[in-house]
């Protein structure tokens, strides 16, 4: 049976939601008016005022916040409240450029803590399990979110952070960790080394693993699901939202649902900034309308992305969407071709090849050059030269076929590809443009 | 009866094949026969060896992935024509060679060694024997 961390919220009527939505938009609107100078000037500048948007349906009227924005906003631009009531930052990781820093009320850490305990019961957490927090805990939000939500659900939390193999993989074992919170590249390590030292999915105690952060292909999910013996649940978020559970995933594992009593969900085109219709690929935008220190109106987070209002197995009643097809901002372009390394790494674990690849783009005599480095493994390896080749071809066809755009590709000895405890390095471009 | 050879996937850089006999060095085993297929980025060393056990074994320790490949051994007359009658019995036999290689010295210095990688060892082993022409086994090689 599918049990619920707040079962009168996740199930809500479509009516009760939308009437959340729009009554807490309208007072957030309100609100960054009055207290958010950099929001006034940037809504003065359209010609709006909070009188303006009555409603979910007045959304698409209000401005963009970008990135850039909370740059140039830095450190205190859009901070919401007095700082005396503000109580934690956290930060990005950088992976896209200067860090960004995300400000909490008290009030806001909890909220974003129900949210994360809404994620773990949806795969299967309660009060009897063990769940090891194996992401990194500090700035990043994601060991600190976790970790919150796993006390709210009332699991006894290991809060190992990142890194040091051999010791989370001592904890899970030695204190029967069922449930596994990291990156799923972290997963997917913890996996293969329980792998080699000679560990079946039987002997792994856990039974569920929530992972997110990065992307990753429903491939690889088959991959951690079958080497740790667990079902992967993928959760979604981000640190100027609040941190992970904007978004998590339930038994259906067909999407993750938006906890829409906190965020507003539009998809619009990247180009033009045009709200697209139901349905559509595009970039997803978020709105916080319960953040109190640091609320975000039409935030573009540069996820690709489809949004999904069919009735979902589960129960639960807020829209899903789809695992992020990539970013518009990892996007390479290479020999003016759109390339997004997730199609990459489906082409490869399609042909049998490991999730363990690296990307190098470079430019030689004005021509972009795309060399795709993989680890050879033992499953791979054979004597016959040819047999080698052969799987070789057929892997550059399938990724011409799946890019439209010759690819090299290079086997590399195991283990020679740097793997990481946090987020894998999977492109490195050495292009000087 | 067949001889087992151990195949390594290495990169073709410099270095590699130092770093792999090293690790061999290091742990004594003794190579008896070797020999490399390589293409522009990496190779396939092909090793017959003193030990196959402690040589897989350390391998596998050091991180190189490898399998285990049957082959044919085979001691040939070290004189005009001894691999020609060899490869005539396997002709006759319809026996298609993937590949060989040789190696010369050890103890039965009358002969010279082949190396012969065919699809059905066995096959090539009874129509060898039938022919006089003298089959090695793995401890054989180990001896040789």
């Amino acid at each position: 049976m599918e049990r619920y961390y707040q079962p009168e919220i996740e199930c809500a009527s479509r009516e009760q939601i939308r009437a959340w939505q729009d009554e807490r938009l309208v007072k957030q609107v309100r609100n960054v008016w009055d207290n958010v100078p950099y929001y006034r000037k940037k809504m003065e500048a359209k010609g709006l005022t909070p009188d303006d948007i009555k409603g979910v349906d007045d959304l698409h009227k209000l401005p963009f916040v970008t990135k850039a924005d909370l740059r140039e906003a830095y450190p205190y631009g859009l901070v919401a409240r007095p700082l005396k009531d503000c109580v934690r930052i956290q930060s990005t990781s950088g992976t896209t450029g200067k860090r960004v820093v995300a400000f909490y009320t008290q009030h806001d850490i909890d909220l974003w803590e129900d949210c994360c305990a809404r994620a773990i019961v949806a795969a299967g957490g309660t009060n009897e399990d063990v769940c090891q927090v194996s992401y990194g805990y500090g700035l990043f939000t994601g060991g600190p979110g976790l970790n919150g939500g796993s006390h709210k659900v009332g699991c006894l939390t290991i809060p190992t952070s990142s890194g040091n193999t051999e010791r989370q993989i001592m904890f899970i074992r030695d204190l029967s960790a069922t449930i596994l919170c990291c990156t799923p590249s972290y997963a997917a390590y913890i996996g293969e080394t329980m792998k080699e030292m000679g560990l079946t999915p039987d002997q792994i105690p856990l039974k569920a693993g929530i992972f997110g952060a990065e992307a990753w292909s429903e491939e690889m999910r088959q991959d951690i699901q079958n080497v740790l013996g667990i079902k992967a649940y993928d959760i979604y978020g981000l640190t100027e939202l609040s941190g992970p559970g904007v978004a998590f995933e339930c038994s259906a594992q067909t999407g993750m649902h938006i906890n829409e009593d906190h965020f507003i969900a539009e998809i619009i085109d990247p180009e033009t900034g045009e709200v697209l219709p139901e349905g559509s690929k595009g970039e997803l935008v978020f709105t916080s309308i319960t953040k109190e220190a640091f609320p975000l109106l039409r935030y573009r987070t540069r996820d690709i992305c489809m949004l999904s209002h069919e009735k979902c197995s589960c129960g639960r009643t807020h829209v899903k969407m789809c695992k992020p097809m990539g970013r518009s901002d990892d996007m390479l372009i290479i020999r003016g071709v759109n390339v997004f390394p997730s199609q990459i790494e489906t082409v490869l674990l399609n042909h049998g090849y490991p999730a363990n690849y690296q990307i190098i783009v470079d430019r030689v005599k004005s021509t972009d050059t795309l060399d795709v480095q993989v680890e050879m493994t033992p499953e791979m390896f054979t004597d016959n030269l040819g047999e080698i080749d052969r799987r070789q071809k057929e892997l550059v066809a399938g990724l011409r076929s799946m890019l439209g755009l010759a690819a090299k590709v290079t086997l590399v000895a195991p283990k020679s590809i740097v793997r990481s405890e946090g987020k894998a390095v999977r492109v490195i471009d050495k292009r000087k443009i | 009866m067949s001889i087992k050879q151990i195949s390594i996937f290495v990169e073709n850089k410099p270095g590699a094949l130092y770093g792999l006999t090293g690790v061999l060095a290091q742990n004594k085993v003794d190579l008896r026969a070797l020999s490399l297929a390589e293409t522009s980025e990496f190779g396939i060393v092909r090793l017959i060896v003193n030990d196959v056990y402690k040589a897989t074994t350390v391998l596998k320790d050091a991180g190189y992935v490898h399998s285990i490949t049957p082959v044919v051994g085979v001691a040939i007359p070290d004189v005009p024509g001894g691999l020609n009658r060899v490869l005539q019995v396997l002709a006759n036999a319809k026996i298609n060679v993937e590949y060989m290689y040789a190696f010369l010295g050890g103890r039965l210095s009358d002969s010279a060694y082949m190396i012969f990688r065919v699809q059905d060892v066995e096959a090539a082993q009874k129509a060898l024997a039938q022919q006089k022409i003298q089959v090695l086994d793995q401890d054989q090689m180990t001896g040789v």
